[in-house]
């Protein structure tokens, strides 16, 4: 199974800590899945109630911003970054 | 236990204002820069008493933070959290988003330490027993098909922004949707009764027009020594029940404006009972940039306005449904607005002094 680099953004860890992880996933959910088990609390910060991610947080596959925020089934990559930010937003 | 602290939640977090020899300051500033949208204070709540702050992060979502030490230390609670929306039957193709986006309003709960109401945006009522450690939907409510004749006001969906509990029997609750009208409940929660006959919408279509559950009924108040009196700012006019929100009949206008967001119930006299005018519907500011509050002492067949010390020129400050509160004696009350003004008066709104500061948009307003 490929081995996947995942971090949160420092104004997510503000929050809950979390550092930055490698785990072991096929896809994007997967991924993220196991990267929260470190950090349960952060769960709901990044998705909502329907397990979507919530829309000012923003994923990028290594420089690749994920569109999608409902199926997150993208096939990952031995040595894929994903990194989970937030989307600007206004004053 | 008495109220001495003013909360104020705003855009950019909460402020304690406090009482001082000369006059009211802000005492402290929680959560810098993320958006409070409501507070609570539970004095049944260990020896200091627990407060509640519900926030709307904006990119993280609805939390909440519960402190028992009169904030110098908050920790994160459960936030209410809305179930997983079904793929088949009625509920597949609702509309109304299936998250929660705003917790809009707080109240004590039941007669014990801990037991909490919290009403949310899109609109559902969630019940707590442990100091919000975990949230119950009001299942009941959510799932009542009437909620798809529900619609947003001013915003994208409806929304539930007022609770009010009966002194008398604290299993009885009365809220107010906007725009979905007025529920109750005697049962704690478990069944809910579409109540509210007698408001008008008249910017609904004919048929819909004196539907109870369209009804925009912007603020509900109760008051407290008469419980079965209640106060309703709507859309378009004031209501007054004397009936348990059974039945309301129209007030006479406090101004030709007639419109407005809070409503406030004076505690200890059911005829008493103030208001914050704004010219609708475009324009959502005071009559001329002038700001003044409104209170009747008969009932609301005639009002009162009051200036002494609001600002009279090019004052564009709005006063959200929950900008306006009261202390439980009925003689202070706080007003906080849209463009961050904050004004106390001590003499039942008669006239008013400004908090020096220039505060982010005011949400809530609260004695504790």
């Amino acid at each position: 199974m490929p081995h996947i680099q995942v971090d949160f953004a420092a104004h997510l860890q503000r929050h809950v800590p979390c550092p930055k992880q490698t785990v072991s996933a096929t896809n994007l959910r997967d991924a993220l899945d196991a990267a929260l088990l470190a950090a349960p609390a952060l769960r709901h910060y990044v998705f909502d109630e329907q397990h979507h991610i919530r829309k000012h947080v923003a994923v990028f596959i290594n420089q690749t911003l994920v569109r999608d925020r409902i199926q997150l089934n993208v096939t990952l990559n031995e040595g894929d970054s994903i990194h989970v930010i937030q989307a600007l937003s206004g004053g | 236990m008495k109220q001495k602290t003013l909360f104020v939640s705003t855009r950019k977090g909460l402020f304690a204002v406090e009482r001082e020899s000369s006059g009211w300051r802000v005492a402290s500033h929680h959560f810098h820069g993320e958006p409070v949208t409501q507070f609570l204070g539970d004095p049944r709540d260990g020896a200091q008493g627990a407060w509640y702050a519900a926030l709307r992060m904006g990119h993280f979502g609805v939390k909440l933070r519960k402190s028992t030490d009169r904030g110098a230390t908050w920790n994160e609670i459960a936030s209410p959290a809305l179930p997983e929306k079904p793929k088949t039957g009625i509920w597949a193709d609702d509309t109304t988003p299936w998250s929660v986006d705003m917790v809009w309003a707080f109240a004590l709960a039941g007669s014990q330490a801990g037991e909490l109401w919290a009403g949310t945006m899109p609109a559902a009522m969630f019940r707590s027993i442990d100091g919000g450690a975990s949230w119950q939907l009001c299942e009941s409510l959510w799932l009542n098909e009437k909620r798809l004749g529900w619609f947003g006001g001013g915003n994208d969906h409806p929304g539930l922004h007022s609770i009010v509990v009966d002194p008398r029997d604290p299993k009885h609750v009365t809220i107010a949707i906007s725009c979905g009208g007025v529920w109750t409940t005697h049962d704690d929660g478990a069944n809910w009764s579409l109540i509210g006959a007698g408001m008008h919408a008249p910017f609904m279509p004919e048929p819909e027009q004196f539907n109870p559950n369209t009804q925009d009924a912007h603020s509900l108040s109760l008051c407290a020594v008469a419980p079965d009196t209640m106060w309703v700012q709507h859309h378009q006019g004031c209501y007054r029940s004397t009936d348990s929100g059974e039945n309301f009949k129209r007030l006479n206008a406090p101004t030709p404006a007639d419109f407005g967001f809070p409503i406030i119930a004076d505690p200890n006299n059911p005829q008493r009972a103030w208001v914050v005018p704004a010219r609708a519907d475009k324009y959502r500011y005071a009559t001329d940039g002038a700001m003044h509050v409104a209170r009747t002492d008969d009932g609301g067949n005639t009002w009162q306005v009051f200036r002494n010390g609001l600002p009279q020129t090019h004052a564009y400050d709005l006063v959200y449904r929950h900008g306006l509160a009261i202390t439980n004696d009925g003689k202070t009350l706080a007003m906080g607005s849209t463009t961050g003004g904050l004004w106390i008066s001590e003499d039942a709104g008669e006239s008013w002094s400004a908090v020096d500061a220039r505060l982010p948009p005011v949400a809530a307003v609260c004695f504790a």
